[in-house]
């Protein structure tokens, strides 16, 4: 029964390795990968129901003890993970079956869209922090060959610095475990959180954890290193930019929310409070400022990952039940949302041929389904009532209100206004107005390509008018994640 | 023996940070390189150097070294080893279809 918690890792393993034998038969190929990605979903789906019903449940690899083999854990947070990164990969995959070129998919495109999966469902439920790593590379090798995937020129460029950036935080990353393992002797993430409340406070403790967050926040596009996202993710097809945008960012944000309430809580005054908000302040703004100055589709949306990131972290770093449960809900939504709003771009660049705003226009009047889809997404990142936007950002700006946290929360109240400002540029550049593609492009039938990412806006409508549950939901979340003793004793067994 | 190792991993990191900076495609591959040897030091390093037989059990002896930090370079070595020969064939790509190794001359977006 335990075996459950590791299937979400084995069992995109098998079928991505299957599907290399597979490369040669296209409709083969997507029948598989199809099936596949639909198993997985409801397995995670399952495994979320189980831990929600029965608790925590981990899982000791080799049986050997918890402190000496690696362990898999799969409580709440985790799970819901687990459930978002299937969702958004499994709508990314079903576009991409429309958009994806033979040629790219000739050339092992499925086989790395699994691997990738691997890597991440694998960093969401590991309790070792070296098993971290390993699942951060996998990940990221992954993610390399996909988002060089094709060739063109453009890509090449960016990509070749998002690896550099990529290899030096990996470099980093072992360098806080070497650290961490001269001072606590363990890397079992239950252990550790042990030994470090043992050892009280000491200042190279603070050393270790801001470094980190600074490994954190260059694979979860924190200021001030945030610098390579923008342009790296505009090289790929929508269905990778979507998939890129939806998930490997908030793999970054789950390994910081992971570490900072679990093995280092032990300061929170000078590492949450203090470093963690400050950051997550000037994430949102210059996020969004940098979104507000652009021209192009894809672009303005890269920008608002970063500032949306900002408001994630900014519910760590206030860290009360209500601005962490904030957080959390905060993350289904803008998996949820971005991704749409990805895959809406690729739409839009299918139709007219470009992503720069200031060649489109008019897609309201030849494809309303379209515009209408993009407006309810647009709307529901900016924060508007009925949609889910609005009651993930209420809880965490209300907390920071609560924890006397003006400054961070007006600046959160800011950067909602303004990106409401650049996602109604983006409709009234790309739908309003003028219609400047031809008669031909107008007639394009798109039913195909928006019927895969139906079910987000579908799920961003629900989120907003069943945020009751979903909020109690994460409100249990948050309170496990911030009493580690439970995490810890059942990893342990004490 | 930790404090010579520190200042020879320090030295190691200088010269990869400096090659990480420079402008042609080929040095800041090499820089990977370097940097993670400096990493991979730094992980035996820290877990103490103490004298002890090699982790054989049929050494018998009093006291072994710590095999764990050796399990973990060992796997970083083999990630190290792939990411770079990645690395390798995509400067040499991007080399071919720009024209350049210079990093300077790689910037802008896609529409200038």
């Amino acid at each position: 029964m335990n075996n459950l918690v590791i299937l979400p890792i084995i069992f995109p393993f098998v079928i991505g390795a299957v599907l290399i034998l597979l490369t040669k038969h296209h409709k083969l190929q997507r029948i598989v990968s199809g099936i596949s990605a639909l198993v997985l979903l409801a397995i995670s789906i399952y495994l979320a129901v189980v831990v929600y019903q029965d608790g925590l449940i981990v899982l000791e690899l080799g049986n050997w003890p918890a402190p000496f083999g690696i362990v898999m854990v799969a409580d709440l947070l985790s799970t819901l993970m687990v459930l978002l990164s299937t969702l958004v990969s499994t709508v990314c995959l079903f576009f991409a079956f429309k958009t994806i070129s033979p040629e790219r998919e000739k050339f092992y495109f499925y086989p790395l869209y699994f691997f990738l999966l691997i890597g991440v469902n694998g960093a969401f439920l590991t309790g070792d922090l070296f098993n971290l790593f390993v699942f951060f590379e996998v990940m990221l090798i992954a993610s390399y060959a996909l988002i060089v995937h094709g060739g063109t020129s453009y890509q090449l460029r960016e990509s070749f610095k998002y690896v550099i950036i990529n290899v030096f935080a990996s470099a980093l990353f072992i360098v806080a475990i070497a650290w961490t393992y001269s001072i606590t002797g363990t890397l079992n993430m239950a252990h550790l959180a042990e030994r470090v409340a043992e050892l009280e406070q000491s200042g190279v403790l603070n050393v270790v954890a801001i470094l980190f967050l600074i490994v954190f926040a260059m694979k979860g596009a924190l200021f001030p290193l945030y610098f390579w996202l923008p342009r790296s993710y505009y090289g790929p097809p929508a269905a990778i930019a979507a998939l890129f945008g939806g998930l490997l960012t908030k793999v970054g944000i789950y390994a910081i929310i992971r570490t900072f309430t679990l093995i280092f809580n032990h300061d929170p005054g000078y590492t949450h409070k203090g470093i963690i908000v400050t950051i997550a302040g000037f994430t949102m703004l210059f996020g969004v400022l940098g979104a507000v100055s652009q021209f192009d589709f894809k672009r303005i949306l890269s920008y608002h990952i970063i500032s949306q990131v900002g408001y994630m972290v900014m519910g760590l770093g206030i860290f009360t039940p209500l601005a962490v449960a904030g957080a959390i809900y905060y993350i289904a939504h803008h998996m949820i949302v971005k991704t749409a709003l990805f895959l809406f771009a690729g739409v839009a660049q299918r139709v007219t041929g470009t992503t720069d705003l200031k060649q489109m226009g008019g897609l309201l009047k030849t494809h309303p389904v379209l515009a209408w889809m993009f407006f309810i997404t647009a709307i529901s990142l900016a924060g508007i009532p009925p949609l889910s936007g609005f009651f993930s950002k209420f809880p965490i700006i209300l907390a920071g209100f609560e924890e006397a946290q003006y400054v961070i929360s007006g600046v959160a109240l800011l950067v909602g206004l303004l990106t409401l400002f650049s996602m109604m540029k983006i409709f009234s550049y790309a739908f309003w107005g003028e219609q400047k593609h031809t008669e031909e492009q107008a007639r394009l039938p798109i039913g195909k390509l928006l019927l895969p990412i139906a079910p987000l806006v579908a799920l961003t409508i629900i989120l907003g008018f069943a945020a009751e549950p979903m909020f109690v939901y994460s409100l249990e979340v948050a309170e496990q994640i911030m009493d580690p003793s439970i995490y810890i004793e059942s990893v342990l067994k004490e | 023996m930790e404090i010579l190792m520190s200042i020879m991993i320090g030295i190691v990191f200088t010269v990869s940070i400096y090659l990480f900076l420079s402008r042609s495609l080929l040095r800041v591959t090499l820089a990977t390189l370097l940097m993670s040897h400096g990493v991979h030091l730094l992980l035996l390093t820290m877990s103490g150097l103490q004298r002890g037989a090699s982790p054989f059990l049929n050494f018998q002896a009093d006291a072994y070294t710590d095999p764990l930090p050796q399990a973990l370079v060992l796997t970083a070595i083999v990630i190290s080893f792939g990411v770079t020969s990645l690395l390798l064939v995509m400067a040499y790509r991007t080399f071919k279809v720009h024209n350049t190794d210079d990093l300077d001359e790689l910037r802008g977006s896609a529409d200038e």
